[in-house]
């Protein structure tokens, strides 16, 4: 899998592409933060990786010291002159501009917006299983990564923005380009970025040309500090949202329906209590929070003993603050009736992921649809199970038997 | 009552208790009504409490 030589010591030379961590990140995070609670490598031309709870939470309040230029941990660093926008604003933005270019996107992942999503996300999800009922058979065996997760994010977002359904193939290969080709050369991460670009400003034209009621057309007529965004500048929002809004969320309902496959006392349970699923999905956003972010340091710096340099990478693993165990009680279990769970699968601070009440939405929805039409299933081969490598963790192979 | 300088809208809130906190236009955290907290819901507040990730919301003793 990584092009990089294996990890030998994580306190000094971590790789989060490794097939250790993406295989287990949870082991290496443990034993970091109990020995070298702030990891170094000198891979990616230097980067830091926080593993407690207090530290990646203050990381990430601290937008004067770390700036949100670059996200996504690969041998490129975007330019300081990109600033104050970034490569896909807001994310890649930091304050002041953050906040005006993050709050013309609110509004249309607001909890109010996003219920209007509902009924047709319920609807494709309902089709997909129809369809994995009539492969499988009678006690067949499904991907419910490939043939169920992945879908749904892809087909709401591009109903969302604008874009044609039947281009979901293209959107998830321009995500496993950005998202995971991180440690391929970085001539070849332009072209890809290219082609995603060349995408959307045919998409955008076309949206100039015929305007029309979904996302895309809105933000190409809203204005921010009284002036019309410009189309480059959508066509990036537009790139961030299609990239973060797919994976993401494919990930966590994988990783959910894994967990369940596997632990058949808890997918028991949901089956006959189905009120319990709200509290039981923020436990598999706390134990299986599938996103990392990153930001640059600033300036030269000490930060906790630790001698940062300007541009260095820092990775904040939300999983790992949300495994911590001075932040919550036995953070290693998963506990499916867990009441008190502040966890921090959507990040902290003014860069709180914009789509997360989204991801809920799917994320409860594809769960009530799979349990309703599968009340039984179980992993049909642990050793065939592939987790993404990146950023963003989550299962790609989730082969399971139906009962 | 609601902090609106740590409210980052994650929600918790009003999905935990819908009838003591509803959304704004953005998805933030309001306090609904005069944010007295009705006899019997004390539970919700505190879990909405303890649930706030940006730990914004605060319970006040009258």
């Amino acid at each position: 899998m990584g092009r990089h030589e294996p990890v030998v010591d994580w306190a000094t030379d971590f790789d989060h592409t490794d097939d250790a961590y993406v295989a287990d990140p949870f082991t290496i995070w443990n034993e970091l933060r109990n020995s070298c609670p702030i990891a170094r490598t000198d891979r990616y031309q230097g980067a830091w990786l926080p593993t407690r709870h207090e530290d990646i939470a203050a990381i990430a309040y601290d937008t004067d010291r770390f700036t949100s230029r670059s996200v996504v941990m690969s041998e490129f660093r975007a330019p300081v002159e990109m600033a104050p926008q970034g490569i896909a604003p807001p994310i890649s933005s930091d304050p002041p501009y953050h906040k005006g270019a993050r709050r013309v996107l609110l509004p249309a992942f607001a909890p109010q917006a996003v219920d209007k999503l509902e009924a047709s996300t319920r609807a494709y999800c309902h089709q997909l299983v129809g369809a994995l009922r009539v492969e499988a058979g009678d006690g067949g065996v499904v991907d419910a990564a490939v043939g169920y997760a992945q879908h749904i994010p892809v087909r709401v977002i591009a109903n969302m923005l604008g874009l044609p359904e039947t281009d979901g193939e293209r959107f998830r290969g321009f995500v496993n380009h950005v998202l995971e080709g991180v440690d391929k050369p970085m001539e070849e991460r332009a072209l890809g970025m290219m082609d995603l670009f060349e995408y959307l400003q045919v998409q955008i034209d076309d949206h100039l040309a015929n305007p029309r009621d979904d996302l895309i057309s809105y933000l190409l007529a809203a204005e921010l500090d009284g002036s019309q965004l410009d189309p480059f500048q959508v066509a990036r929002t537009v790139a961030l949202l299609l990239i973060a809004g797919i994976d993401t969320t494919w990930s966590a309902i994988g990783a959910s329906l894994w967990h369940l496959a596997g632990n058949p006392a808890d997918r028991q349970r949901l089956v006959a209590e189905p009120d319990l699923l709200p509290t039981a999905m923020e436990e598999f956003l706390r134990a299986y929070a599938p996103v990392t972010m990153a930001r640059l340091v600033r300036e030269d710096m000490d930060y906790s003993g630790c001698p940062m340099k300007a541009n260095d990478f820092v990775l904040l693993p939300f999983p790992a603050a949300n495994r911590d165990p001075k932040a919550f009680d036995r953070a290693d279990e998963v506990i499916i009736d867990r009441e008190v769970n502040r966890h921090a699968a959507f990040g902290l601070g003014i860069h709180r992921c914009a789509g997360s009440h989204l991801a809920r939405m799917e994320l409860r929805v594809a769960l009530e649809v799979w349990l309703a039409e599968f009340p039984e299933f179980e992993l049909a081969d642990p050793a065939a199970v592939r987790w993404s490598a990146g950023q963003v963790r989550g299962p790609r192979l989730l082969p399971v038997r139906i009962g | 009552m609601i902090d609106d300088e740590r409210c980052e809208g994650h929600g918790r809130c009003y999905s935990i208790a819908g009838d003591l906190f509803e959304p704004d236009e953005i998805g933030n955290g309001v306090v609904r009504r005069d944010g007295t907290v009705p006899a019997g819901r004390e539970r919700e507040a505190e879990l909405a409490v303890e649930n706030c990730p940006e730990q914004a919301i605060s319970l006040v003793e009258d």
